[in-house]
C-alpha cells in the first residue's frame, strides 16, 4: 500500500487551522458547560421541586438523545429562530455546552453529595450560612473528587466536537473530510486527523493527572 | 450531662439545641430566645453555641490553624492576624501548639477532638454542646479530651454533654439528665441521681453501666 505523505503535507495548514477550531470549540464548550453544569448541579441539590422538575427534564433530554440530533435541532432550529440566520460556530458551541452541562451537572451533584454530611454540620454548627459552608468547606473537597470524571467528560467533549463537521463547522474532521473527497483517499486524511485528536486528548489527560496529583499532596 | 441508652434520643435532644435537627413540636428556649420561632436567625444563634461531634468533623482540606480561623474570619469577619492569635492561644490551651500547620489526617483521634473543641471555642461561644465526644476514641485517648473539657467546666463555660463516661458525668456535671425512648425520665444533681436514682428505668440502666 502506498501512503501519500505529500497530500498530508499539502493539507497540513488546513488540518492545523481545523485543530485550532477544534480546540476553540472544545474550550468554549467546556467552560460554558462547566458553569452551566455547576448551576444545574447546585439547583438539583436544593431539593426544591420547582427547580428539580425542569432540571431533571433538561438532564433527561440532553443525556437521552443523541448529540448529533441535538446539534441538528440547534443548528437548523434554535439558532435561526433566535438570530434569524444559521451560524455553525454558535450552533456547535451551544450544542456542546448544553450537552456537556447535563453530564457535568451530575458529576457536580455526585461530587458534592459524596462529601460526608458531618462536614456540612460542622460548618453550620460554627454559624456559617449554607452558601458559606458550600463555598469554603464542601466545594473545595468535592472539587478534588470531581477531577477524574470531569477530565473524562472534557476528553469526550473534544472527540464529540468532530460531529460539527456535518454542519460544515471548519474544524479538524471537516478538513479531513475535505481532503478525503479531493483526493479520493481514505487512510491519509482520517489517520492524520485521528493522530491530531490523540495528541489533544492525551495531553489533556496528562495535564489533569498532574493537577490531581498536585491537589493530592495537600 | 445527658446520659441514657442508645437510641434514647440524647443526640437528637442535643441537636435540637442548635437546630441541626428540626424541632417537630414544642419549644426550646435559650437565654429567652425560642428556637422553634421561625423568625430567628439560626446562624446568629449557632455562632454563640459551639458544638463538638462524635466524629470530629474537622475540615480535612485545611490545616489545624485554618480549621480554627475559617469561621471567625468568614462569619464574624475578624481580621486574619487577630483570628490567628486567638487560634494559637486556643491551641496552646488544648496542648496542640506544635500541630498548628498539620492537616487533620495526620492527627490521632484524641488530638482531632481537642482541635475540634478549640475550633468551636474560636467563635467565643456562650454555650458548648458535646455529642458523645469520646465515643469514637481509643480508650487511651479518652482522658486527654475529658481533661480539656474539665478545664473548660472549671472556667465556667456552660456545657451540655451527651456522654457514656459515667465517672466524668458524676464528677464534672452540675445536673444529670437521664433519657429513655425520647423522654427525660429523671434529672437531678449527679450525686443524687447516681447514688439514689428514683426511677426503675434509671436504676436498671445504672446497674448495667456502673
Amino acid at each position: 500500500m502506498d501512503f501519500r505523505w505529500d497530500i498530508i503535507q499539502e493539507y497540513m495548514p488546513f488540518l492545523l487551522k481545523g485543530t485550532l477550531y477544534t480546540i476553540g470549540l472544545s474550550i468554549a464548550g467546556i467552560m460554558i458547560g462547566t458553569v452551566l453544569g455547576l448551576l444545574i448541579g447546585l439547583g438539583k441539590i436544593t431539593k426544591s421541586k420547582l427547580l428539580s422538575i425542569p432540571l431533571n427534564c433538561y438532564i433527561g433530554f440532553f443525556r437521552g438523545t443523541p448529540l448529533f440530533v441535538q446539534l441538528l435541532l440547534i443548528h437548523f432550529g434554535v439558532v435561526p429562530a433566535i438570530t434569524g440566520e444559521t451560524n455553525v460556530i454558535l450552533a456547535t458551541i451551544l450544542a456542546l455546552s448544553l450537552n456537556s452541562a447535563a453530564y457535568i451537572a451530575e458529576i457536580f451533584r455526585a461530587g458534592i453529595q459524596s462529601i460526608d454530611t458531618g462536614q456540612m454540620e460542622g460548618a453550620r454548627s460554627l454559624g456559617m450560612s449554607s452558601a458559606q459552608a458550600m463555598r469554603y468547606v464542601i466545594l473545595p473537597q468535592a472539587f478534588k473528587r470531581m477531577i477524574p470524571p470531569l477530565g473524562n467528560e472534557f476528553v469526550v467533549l473534544i472527540k464529540e466536537s468532530s460531529i460539527a463537521a456535518v454542519i460544515a463547522a471548519p474544524e479538524l474532521t471537516y478538513w479531513g473530510r475535505a481532503m478525503a473527497s479531493q483526493y479520493f483517499r481514505v487512510w491519509e486524511p482520517y489517520l492524520a486527523s485521528a493522530f491530531i485528536y490523540l495528541i489533544l486528548t492525551l495531553s489533556l489527560s496528562y495535564l489533569l493527572n498532574k493537577m490531581e496529583r498536585r491537589l493530592d499532596t495537600k | 450531662m445527658v446520659i441514657g441508652p442508645s437510641g434514647s434520643g440524647k443526640s437528637t435532644f442535643l441537636r435540637c439545641l442548635n437546630l441541626l435537627e428540626a424541632i417537630s413540636g414544642g419549644h426550646v428556649r435559650i437565654n429567652g430566645v425560642d428556637l422553634a420561632d421561625k423568625k430567628i436567625d439560626i446562624n446568629k444563634i449557632r455562632q454563640k453555641t459551639g458544638m463538638v461531634f462524635q466524629h470530629f468533623n474537622l475540615f480535612p482540606h485545611k490545616t489545624v490553624l485554618e480549621n480554627l480561623m475559617l469561621a471567625p474570619t468568614k462569619v464574624k469577619k475578624v481580621p486574619a492576624d487577630q483570628a490567628r492569635n486567638k487560634a494559637l492561644e486556643l491551641l496552646r490551651k488544648v496542648g496542640l501548639s506544635e500541630k498548628a500547620d498539620a492537616y487533620p489526617d495526620s492527627l490521632s483521634g484524641g488530638q482531632k477532638q481537642r482541635v475540634a473543641i478549640a475550633r468551636a471555642l474560636a467563635m467565643e461561644p456562650e454555650i458548648m454542646l458535646f455529642d458523645e465526644p469520646t465515643s469514637a476514641l481509643d480508650p487511651e485517648m479518652v482522658g486527654e479530651v475529658l481533661e480539656v473539657m474539665k478545664q473548660l467546666a472549671k472556667e465556667g463555660m456552660t456545657m451540655v454533654v451527651v456522654t457514656h463516661e459515667m465517672g466524668f458525668a458524676k464528677e464534672v456535671g452540675d445536673r444529670v439528665i437521664f433519657m429513655d425512648e425520647g423522654y427525660i425520665v429523671e434529672q437531678n444533681e449527679p450525686l443524687m441521681l447516681f447514688d439514689n436514682p428514683q426511677h426503675e428505668r434509671t436504676k436498671l440502666f445504672l446497674s448495667k453501666v456502673l
